[in-house]
């Protein structure tokens, strides 16, 4: 094996599964330690740094970080262990800061004269306007409704995410001074080219919700697309629901329509899914929150017809499949009605640009799509960019903020002349966290403690008010908890092997069977033999150098250290150290900062 | 002192040995002794050598005296019994502990201090008796636990952490044992497992005493230039005289035991010591060819079981004492009253 390269900041951010898995490479482990110091502000500012949203992604997250938690592939004693709640503890964070207002980025007073277009007030567009603005950008923000926030205020409903709190992160950005114009649907590319604005994103989400073209579909008017009802609901349009309900599709969506249908007077809400559960698109905590609210899911049911009678939905009529082992292939067993007065179809969106003229040297692709690069979001006419659903079809919050930081990237270079492709990739620093003697600046022990659990508002009290929030947060006894589970997988352990004399203390000590030191052989052949079969092949091995004394090879499975430090603590000649990764992630910015520093 | 004991979770391929134990179910508390010491690597090796042998704790008796090395027993099964000796005492009190319990495997754990220097005649008189029992001694030519005066296992030349150099000759505990008819006697390295284990399982299985001798460096006062029991120099000097497998008295030996030449040794309870190699013209139960080999290699440490003989009866079968430990003996009979005695007396009459 060749040594591993650990001067590559992507070896050390790997060890850090959550922040490698989080799409804005949020600093997980710091902002936990953080939290267990009381530090909530700090724990905030931290996650807004990356994430820009912390208090509404600590309810709606889509936590790509918590099936990557590496908690979760360790044994326990109690049966399956679960991932640290790091989205509960991102709301902790917020729930508890104090006042921001003085840490928060400002715009300078002197503009640098680049006016900047952004179309639709969505997670992506705000990030833009949040990297920008403080570089003495001025931006507009184009937005079709009379509020801010895009998705994150049509499509979720205020049970889950309560509009003061969006109301808030939202307008720490606005009140950079952005120039918002509510009310103002894009409808023509052109004109707003001709506005003459030095660079243009789109960040218009994908609005348009899937339809069902099945007979019945246009006799009756209470047969909903799912976004659109949810959003006519955000803005007060929809007030009440029959009592029988059902929802087509079984993806997040579908989870905030039967939610809100229980809200709205719905007393018999029923998903209808057409696979098994194993293959359902809605995230498992989701699904856990629906039932709680007594929703039923209807497996293998596959829409057929809406039952029209008299002019009046009275039902619709579903196939009853059977599927094989692997929901591949179905076959029909037979049909049934199930009686509704009302459906909501929750079956996808779609991505829609009628506004933007074809001959504007932005080409589209077969599926209409825009032709978007994957690295600077730039389309095919230079200086308009792409970002959040708009770029290639619906994801979620987190990857639109993500997004947005590297649109922004882009659009500071391509304002400041330099090539849209320049960009700084990731640093990293290291830390040793040595403070004497067997003494760590972190809490090193592992912690057996099992995942806390989310208290909620009882069912008979969340139904009395639609915007009543159902979760609660973290009591003060559960965040002290839940924060030791964290592995602080960022303290890294750095290994030099000029100094080490194989007295395999360290191997002796490793409580996981971390690390072996044997002799070299192709990769394959070694993750066999090692002190414990190194069977995670998305789990980097490291490899030393060879060792001075026999020329053998340390080696180390990352898959399951838990960062205890004993490893360090029993070597004599400190060839292991225990060192805090710092990842540095490069903002907007550079490209104006550099232009700023030539001038002065 | 670690900051913390070893956290609980392990590996979850750990596997189960014969009696359901993982190889964590073996462990004892937090080593106190220095970061990167060989006794912890040692440790390690008589924590894996009971976990594949099965030896159930609660039939582990852990034996030891006074020094660094003497801390050890505390590091391994902490589900054992255990007696910690005054200084150099420990023979005897295993002795003792044998004696009444001959049922228990006796692992002790000893120094070049506590056995060569203060405990040299109990070791000398256990090894006699053939006391059945393991006995490790941990061997880092210098007095560590008093900060580094030099032992009498030191090497004519080896110099001290502050250069000066030993003239006194040492005692090798290998041609000790082997001149007052020791049974079974090896040498291995901390810094090589591999070697060690199989070498720990055979001396455990071996019918009477089995003296390991183990170079084990001493990381604060004996890990310098000049020094002969350094990691690197230990490393550099050790010479691997014959390598062999433990087989557990279970296992069917399938097809061939080793290369043409080599030999095996039946243990007394049915398990198989199986060398792989020995030089050409050695015996491994030839006492007088062992002898001559270590004078041979002189400025070696020579390794591997050295000799070994399962022919010789034990303290107990020596003593025609009872077949099962004194604990299960009938009280009637372990005691058999006033009459017996004045019987037994008048017979000396």
């Amino acid at each position: 094996m060749h040594a591993s390269d650990t001067s590559n900041p992507d070896y050390f951010h790997k060890v850090v599964d959550c922040q490698w898995a989080c799409p804005a490479h949020t600093n997980v482990p710091e902002y936990i330690r953080l939290i267990a110091q009381g530090r909530f502000t700090d724990a905030y500012m931290l996650n807004r740094e990356s994430n820009v949203f912390p208090a509404v992604l600590g309810r709606t997250c889509d936590r790509p970080c918590e099936p990557a938690c590496r908690r979760s592939r360790l044994p326990s004693p109690s049966g399956e262990e679960t991932p640290v709640a790091i989205c509960r503890l991102k709301r902790v964070a917020s729930d508890h800061k104090g006042d921001i207002s003085e840490r928060l980025p400002k715009a300078p007073a002197v503009k640098n004269g680049k006016r900047i277009a952004c179309i639709g007030a969505g997670p992506s567009s705000l990030t833009v306007a949040n990297d920008l603005m403080p570089h003495g950008y001025s931006i507009t923000i184009l937005e079709r409704y009379d509020k801010p926030g895009g998705l994150m205020r049509t499509n979720i409903p205020s049970f889950r995410l309560p509009e003061q709190v969006l109301a808030d992160e939202v307008n720490s950005i606005l009140d950079m001074g952005v120039d918002i114009r509510y009310n103002t649907p894009a409808t023509s590319m052109k004109a707003i080219l001709d506005e003459g604005f030095d660079a243009i994103f789109v960040g218009s989400g994908a609005p348009r919700g899937k339809d069902l073209d099945l007979p019945g579909r246009n006799e009756s008017d209470r047969i909903h697309i799912g976004i659109d009802w949810l959003g006519g609901l955000a803005f007060g349009h929809i007030d009440k629901i029959g009592e029988k309900v059902l929802i087509i599709g079984v993806g997040n969506t579908a989870m905030d329509c039967c939610r809100s249908s229980r809200r709205l007077g719905g007393k018999d809400v029923k998903v209808m899914a057409r696979r098994p559960r194993a293959y359902f698109k809605a995230s498992p905590w989701e699904l856990e929150d629906a039932e709680e609210e007594n929703i039923e899911i209807v497996i293998n049911h596959a829409p057929k017809r809406f039952v029209i009678e008299n002019g009046v939905l009275t039902g619709m009529e579903f196939e009853r499949l059977e599927w094989d082992a692997e929901a591949k292939k179905s076959t029909v067993i037979d049909t049934v009605i199930l009686p509704c007065d009302d459906v909501i179809l929750a079956i996808g969106q779609d991505n829609a640009f009628p506004w933007i003229e074809h001959d504007l040297g932005i080409e589209f692709d077969k599926w209409g799509m825009p032709k978007v690069d994957q690295t600077t979001f730039e389309c095919t006419r230079p200086g308009i960019f792409f970002g959040g659903d708009a770029a290639w079809g619906p994801k979620n919050i987190i990857w639109a903020v993500e997004h947005g930081h590297q649109a922004a990237i882009s659009i500071d270079n391509h304002c400041q002349g330099v090539s849209v492709a320049e960009r700084l990739g990731f640093g990293i620093n290291l830390i040793s966290q040595k403070m004497g003697l067997s003494e760590w600046s972190y809490h090193n022990d592992y912690n057996p403690a099992s995942r806390q659990k989310m208290k909620h508002v009882d069912l008979v009290q969340r139904f009395e008010d639609l915007h009543v929030e159902v979760e609660l947060g973290f009591t003060a006894e559960q965040t002290a908890r839940e924060v030791q589970r964290c592995l602080n997988c960022d303290v890294q352990t750095v290994f030099k092997a000029a100094k080490c004399i194989e007295c395999d203390a360290c191997i002796d000590i490793c409580p996981l069977s971390c690390l072996t030191i044997t002799k070299d052989g192709p990769e394959d052949e070694m993750r066999l033999r090692l002190s414990a079969p190194a069977t995670n092949i998305t789990q980097e091995l490291f490899a030393s150098d060879p060792l001075p004394h026999t020329g053998r090879l340390m080696m180390k499975d990352e898959d399951l250290c838990v960062h205890c430090g004993l490893c360090a603590e029993r070597c004599p000649t400190a060839a292991w150290d225990m060192q805090k990764s710092q990842l540095n992630i490069n903002y907007a910015g550079q490209a104006s900062t550099k232009l700023e520093l030539t001038h002065a | 002192m670690p900051s913390i004991a070893k956290p609980l979770v392990g590996h979850p391929s750990l596997a189960k040995n014969a009696i359901g134990l993982t190889i964590r179910d073996y462990e004892g508390t937090m080593s106190t002794l220095c970061a990167g010491c060989g006794h912890d690597s040692i440790t390690a090796a008589i924590i894996k050598a009971l976990w594949e042998l099965s030896t159930p704790p609660h039939r582990l008796a852990k034996m030891s005296g006074i020094g660094c090395s003497s801390k050890t027993p505390t590091y391994f099964v902490s589900g054992a019994h255990g007696f910690n000796s005054a200084h150099g005492r420990m023979p005897a009190i295993a002795t003792g502990a044998s004696a009444a319990n001959r049922e228990l495997t006796y692992v002790g754990v000893s120094g070049d201090g506590d056995s060569l220097s203060i405990g040299i005649g109990h070791l000398c008189h256990a090894i006699r008796r053939n006391l059945n029992m393991l006995y490790v001694l941990e061997n880092n030519g210098v007095y560590g636990l008093t900060k580094g005066q030099f032992s009498a296992s030191t090497d004519v030349g080896s110099k001290s952490k502050k250069g000066e150099a030993n003239v006194m000759s040492p005692i090798d505990p290998i041609q000790l044992a082997l001149s007052i008819g020791a049974t079974f006697v090896a040498r291995s390295f901390s810094g090589d497992k591999e070697q060690l284990i199989p070498i720990l399982k055979a001396a455990i299985a071996h019918r009477g005493f089995a003296l390991v001798d183990v170079i084990s460096p001493c990381v604060t006062f004996n890990d310098h230039e000049g020094s002969t029991k350094s990691y690197k120099y230990s490393r550099g000097a050790t010479h691997a005289a014959t390598e062999s497998d433990f087989v557990p008295p279970a296992t069917e030996i399938v097809g061939s035991i080793g290369p043409v030449g080599s030999t095996s040794i039946r243990m007394h309870d049915g398990s198989v010591l199986n060398f792989t190699r020995v030089p050409d013209n050695y015996d491994v139960t030839d006492r007088a060819a062992a002898v001559k080999y270590l004078r041979e290699h002189p400025g070696q440490i020579v390794t591997g079981v050295l000799f070994a003989d399962e022919g010789v009866p034990d303290m107990h079968e020596m003593a025609g004492s009872p077949q099962t430990a004194l604990v299960n003996v009938p009280f009637d009979k372990l005691c058999p009253g006033s009459a017996a005695l004045e019987r037994l007396m008048g017979s000396f009459r």
